[in-house]
């Protein structure tokens, strides 16, 4: 059959780029030795031997026999070579043999090896590529050769730029400062007090750095979900007049860099701040630095997660079928009743979820903290402070680190059973008929009582930053009108002495663009085909696919921003400093946006959509181009846009891995911030807003118009066809 | 590849087929052979594993043992797009961002005809099926009835070795699915398609069917005729399942079948016997005094059914609409027809 020479077509063609990349291609990136594994093997380096030895024996194979994807040789020849590949890499690092035993069998070795080259880089590619294949041809994901490709690439991927440098980073825990391996320091960072004293509730002492963390997150996801209750039920559940301002605010956090809330409040409340002046005036009392720590912090992290909070809760609500409510109200209960005995308890699944969800972040949160901490420190701060600057502490942060994973992952898995418990209120797809019951008049009173503040806090947040860029000094009063901080940040036409300064303001400005325009299609590509993954297709092992790349999501950016530092800094991947490695680092923190696009936009496509196409000879790719992506282009370019400004306010984890080449938006920010260059900081944040602000324009402008457009085909094709 | 001496003239063969789904075994070891040029119907209630197996031979999951031969070849371990399987599906997933020409020819273009020829072979066939000028529509502006037939014209376009049906009136409206049904039926044989049809409808099964495999539990429960299953159940499933039953045990000796108030002839080894009576092979005397009471009668319109009560057990009773009412509570003598009586293993 056609069909038949075509499949042997691609995986003879994995097995020729595997053949080239170990014959032909220089095996290493750098260094003096510009040649392929063979002859490398055949000069000084026998262990690249074995590798080029199984390529060989595969191509045997698929010289000798016809129907060679399927022979019981295959797999195991592949899996052997992926073996010894991963083994020659990591049993000689740079500076020679990395485990016993090496060095004496390979005499040679002791002069190490840099980190792979294209040649070895496709050597992995093609052997991927031929496991996928024969995997495929043993039934794996219903034998649907593309498919099986995406699990084994997506898997690779995320074993080799989330797990392997968290395992780096474990490992890294138990070394001491020349890198042995050793428990005594670990167990030393563990114990000091400093982590777990609990001072602060008995005297005016600071406590542990583990305790604020968990004591920032407690009350910043209590205070969130509360104010996030009260506005999802508003919008929800009530004829509040200004609903579409509250569904707008939940747009802000996207577009906001992650220092701006921090900024804007020390210019708002700092001790030269806008309303500590004025309130000093007023009440004369002495202005004070009550911002700086905990209570900063706070109001900053409960500004950032309330949206978050907002959209989860006002998802739940509106999941709640309403005939429940109109059940409970036949049977004679009064509003207020209905609420506590049907409304309320359906929602509690979701408000445990929800608060989960603000403590993962707070933990996660970097922004703030490192902003308006003062003398507050939480663990993703110090675990920054452990590796930047003359105290370069790696074995410390990574004990750090390790602890708020822990921490993170302890609240996952409490997140995921409560989600799992709460699966009576999922969404079901149906339109449910009958009218939502509105939330009795007291609540309402309540809530409106609540969001007044928050919504006036919120706009004197994003005034004063909108403004605290075009006047003089915002933090002290002086509002001339002024383009200097502007000119100043995006300018270099000023004298010479000032061009480098100016210049590297542009130069992060680029950078940012960059990276953020190169993440976003490969944030989108993998995160549509993990969505269509674990949506659509049917492997083994598949929940725990589903899980891992959970997992990866949860993981704090901080933690991950050092395991890339752990990892990545020596062979056999070596990679810091460079732009490959901040594009990586943003592309896997914003997945999560790339698969919730997934997620809805195949929501909307029959899958028997694709069952057809399948049966009438497509595969998997040509389903997904034909079929698939077609119908659902909008929602593709809306997450596409989102995951470009996503990428540009990405601070916890590319603060670690910026260098003065690749330098970011946000890194520039903190850095002018921590110079007490508010205006600047403010100015440059701004423009980020004003770029960011739009792009979502653009997006509401194209896809809003575009899906009028197919609403008013729809009605055309209403009409009787016949 | 595979030995066709034999398999020339068979399109299907389940051998010792397995599909599990984790812990749930959803086809429990299936054999079966399908000729080609048949029409054969899936029929059982839901979960027995009726659509497992159809989508089995589309190749949309792969059994987890046995073997799956199509065209005398293995396809086991063949994904669908390996295979050349046409399916119409229950919800006609038709690809509403392209016009009912391209959904035809979609196939075709898969399989690397030219778009120009296979756009031309797609409107041969939606003119031969009766669709002739709609073919710049996008499916949307079609009624129902239409995206069937466009999504039947599509599955025929790739000439399939094998069509197959999933529950396609299931979307029909009640009042056509007569006249859809025969259609379907028409130009499979019009096309000499072989064709394999899930429905848990039985009366779908009995009009559209060479054969039907009624399906329980992951297993085939009996293979036949549509009028070997109704006439010669072979199971009190079968029985139930198919049509209205009254299942009677008793005792066979000396080639009569003896029950609480029943006494007809039945061939057969003696011993203790359960059977099956259809409720239309069972007439009502009223004239006579007999030992069976009316405890029931249902209106419906085009025969009227009475509950019969018989020394301890309720029997159901069609009758003629013509026949005279009975009064509930008369006592009448039964009338069975010899013929209409099946043992049942």
């Amino acid at each position: 059959m056609n069909a038949a020479v075509a499949i042997d077509r691609a995986s003879v063609g994995w097995l020729g780029l595997l053949i080239g990349a170990v014959a032909a291609l220089p095996w290493y990136a750098v260094g003096a030795f510009g040649e392929s594994a063979l002859v490398l093997g055949f000069a000084d380096r026998p262990w690249l031997l074995p590798v080029v030895g199984l390529a060989l024996a595969l191509a045997g194979l698929a010289a000798r026999t016809r129907d060679w994807r399927r022979h019981p040789a295959l797999l195991p020849l592949v899996t052997a070579a992926q073996a010894i590949f991963l083994l020659q890499a990591f049993a000689i690092g740079l500076n020679g043999p990395a485990l016993p035993l090496v060095g004496q069998i390979f005499p040679t070795a002791q002069a190490g090896q840099t980190g792979m080259g294209a040649g070895a880089f496709l050597a992995g590619v093609a052997l991927l590529g031929l496991l996928s294949d024969g995997l495929a041809a043993r039934g794996f994901c219903r034998g649907e050769r593309f498919a099986s490709a995406c699990v084994i690439v997506i898997v690779a991927l995320l074993a080799l730029f989330v797990f392997f440098p968290i395992l780096k980073l474990g490992a890294a825990a138990f070394t001491d400062e020349n890198g042995a391996l050793a428990f005594g320091p670990c167990i030393e960072r563990v114990t000091v007090r400093n982590l777990w004293g609990l001072a602060c509730f008995t005297s005016r002492l600071s406590c542990g750095v583990v305790i604020n963390t968990i004591q920032l997150g407690l009350l910043s996801a209590t205070l969130a979900t509360a104010l996030g209750l009260a506005l999802a039920l508003l919008v929800a559940r009530t004829d509040f007049r200004f609903k579409r301002v509250l569904r707008a605010l939940s747009i802000l956090p996207i577009i906001t860099p992650p220092f701006v809330v921090g900024v804007a409040i020390i210019v708002l409340f700092g001790r030269s701040g806008v309303l500590t002046q004025f309130g000093a005036e007023l009440f004369d009392v002495r202005p004070g630095r009550w911002v700086y720590g905990l209570p900063g912090i706070l109001m900053a992290q409960v500004l950032a997660f309330t949206p978050v909070t907002f959209l989860v809760l006002l998802g739940t609500l509106e999941a709640i079928n309403p005939t429940l409510e109109e059940a409970s109200k036949t049977l004679g209960a009064r509003p207020l009743r209905t609420f506590s005995t049907v409304t309320w308890p359906l929602l509690r699944p979701g408000i445990a979820a929800t608060f989960l969800l603000a403590f993962i972040e707070s933990l996660a949160d970097f922004g703030n903290p490192i902003v308006l901490g003062g003398g507050y420190d939480v663990l993703s701060t110090r675990i920054f402070f452990a590796v930047v600057g003359a105290r370069y502490d790696l074995g410390n942060a990574a004990t750090l680190a390790m602890i708020l994973l822990a921490l993170t992952l302890i609240a996952f898995r409490a997140q995921t059973r409560w989600l799992g418990r709460a699966n009576y209120v999922t969404v079901t797809g149906k339109s449910d008929a009958g009218l939502v019951a509105p939330v009795p008049p007291m609540l309402k009173l309540v809530a409106v009582a609540v969001v007044l503040p928050f919504a006036a806090f919120v706009v004197a947040v994003y005034a004063s930053v909108l403004l605290g860029g075009f006047v003089t000094d915002i933090g002290r009063l002086d509002m001339t009108p002024t383009f200097d901080h502007i000119r100043t940040a995006f300018s270099f036409e000023l004298e010479a002495e000032g061009l480098r300064l100016y210049g590297s303001a542009r130069d992060s400005m680029m950078t940012t663009l960059w990276v953020s325009a190169l993440s976003a299609p490969l944030t989108m590509a993998i995160g549509i085909l993990t969505a269509w993954l674990v949506a659509r297709q049917d492997f083994a092992g598949r929940r725990a696919f589903e899980f891992g790349t959970m997992l990866s999501f949860a993981i704090p950016g901080t933690v991950v921003g050092i395991s890339c530092v752990a990892a990545f800094n020596v062979p056999p991947v070596d990679m810091t400093g460079t732009m490959i490695i901040l594009v990586i680092s943003v592309v896997f923190r914003n997945m999560p946006v790339g698969m919730r696009a997934g997620i809805a936009a195949l929501a909307q496509i029959d899958r028997s959509m694709e069952e057809a196409s399948q049966t009438m000879g497509a595969g998997g790719a040509q389903t997904l181009g034909r079929v698939v992506l077609p119908p659902i282009r909008p929602a593709i370019f809306t997450a596409l846009v989102y995951s470009f400004v996503t990428a540009m306010t990405a601070v916890s984890a590319v603060i670690f891995l910026v260098s003065a080449r690749h330098n970011m938006a946000t890194a520039h920010i903190m850095g002018r911030v921590e110079n007490g260059e508010y205006a600047l900081a403010i100015a440059y944040s701004a423009v980020l807003m004003i770029v960011m602000a739009i792009c979502v324009a653009l997006i509401q402008l194209v896809v809003g118009k575009r899906q009028l457009g197919r609403r008013t085909a729809l009605t055309a094709a209403a009409q009787p066809a016949e | 590849m595979k030995d066709t001496t034999q398999g020339t003239d068979l399109a299907i063969e389940f051998v010792g087929v397995v599909k599990r789904f984790g812990d749930a075994v959803a086809v429990d070891g299936i054999d079966l052979s399908i000729r080609r040029g048949e029409l054969v119907t899936f029929l059982g209630p839901s979960g027995c594993g009726k659509t497992t197996s159809l989508r089995l031979i589309a190749g949309l999951d792969l059994p987890s043992a046995g073997h799956l031969r199509i065209a005398g070849r293995d396809v086991s371990r063949d994904p669908a797009s390996e295979r050349n399987v046409g399916m119409v599906f229950q919800s006609y997933a038709l690809f509403p961002h392209v016009s009912v020409l391209d959904n035809v020819a979609y196939g075709p273009v898969i399989r690397g005809v030219k778009k120009a020829e296979a756009r031309a072979k797609a409107r041969g066939i939606l003119d031969q099926i009766g669709l002739g000028g709609l073919h710049d529509r996008l499916p949307a502006e079609l009624s129902g009835g239409q995206q069937q037939r466009v999504a039947v014209a599509r599955a025929i376009a790739q000439q399939p070795d094998v069509i197959l049906f999933d529950e396609p009136l299931s979307n029909v409206d009640a009042k056509l699915r007569r006249k859809v049904r025969s259609e379907i039926r028409a130009l499979q044989q019009e096309f000499g398609l072989t064709a394999v049809y899930v429905t848990h409808d039985q009366e779908e099964a009995l009009a559209v069917s060479d054969r039907i495999v009624v399906m329980d539990k992951g297993r085939i429960a009996q293979v036949g005729t549509p009028e070997d299953l109704y006439e010669r159940p072979a199971s009190a499933f079968i029985a139930n399942f198919i049509g209205d039953a009254n299942l009677i045990e008793g005792r066979v000796a000396a080639g009569r079948f003896t029950a609480a108030g029943l006494d007809v002839p039945l061939p057969g080894a003696d011993g203790p016997a359960s059977v099956s009576i259809r409720p239309e092979r069972i007439a009502l005397d009223a004239t006579a005094d007999g030992p069976a009471r009316v405890a029931g009668a249902t209106y419906l319109g085009s025969r009227m059914e009475n509950a019969v009560a018989l020394g301890g057990t309720e029997l159901l009773v069609s009758r003629p609409i013509s026949e005279p009412r009975l009064e509930t509570g008369q006592t009448v003598a039964l009338r069975i027809d010899t013929g209409g009586v099946t043992r049942l293993s």
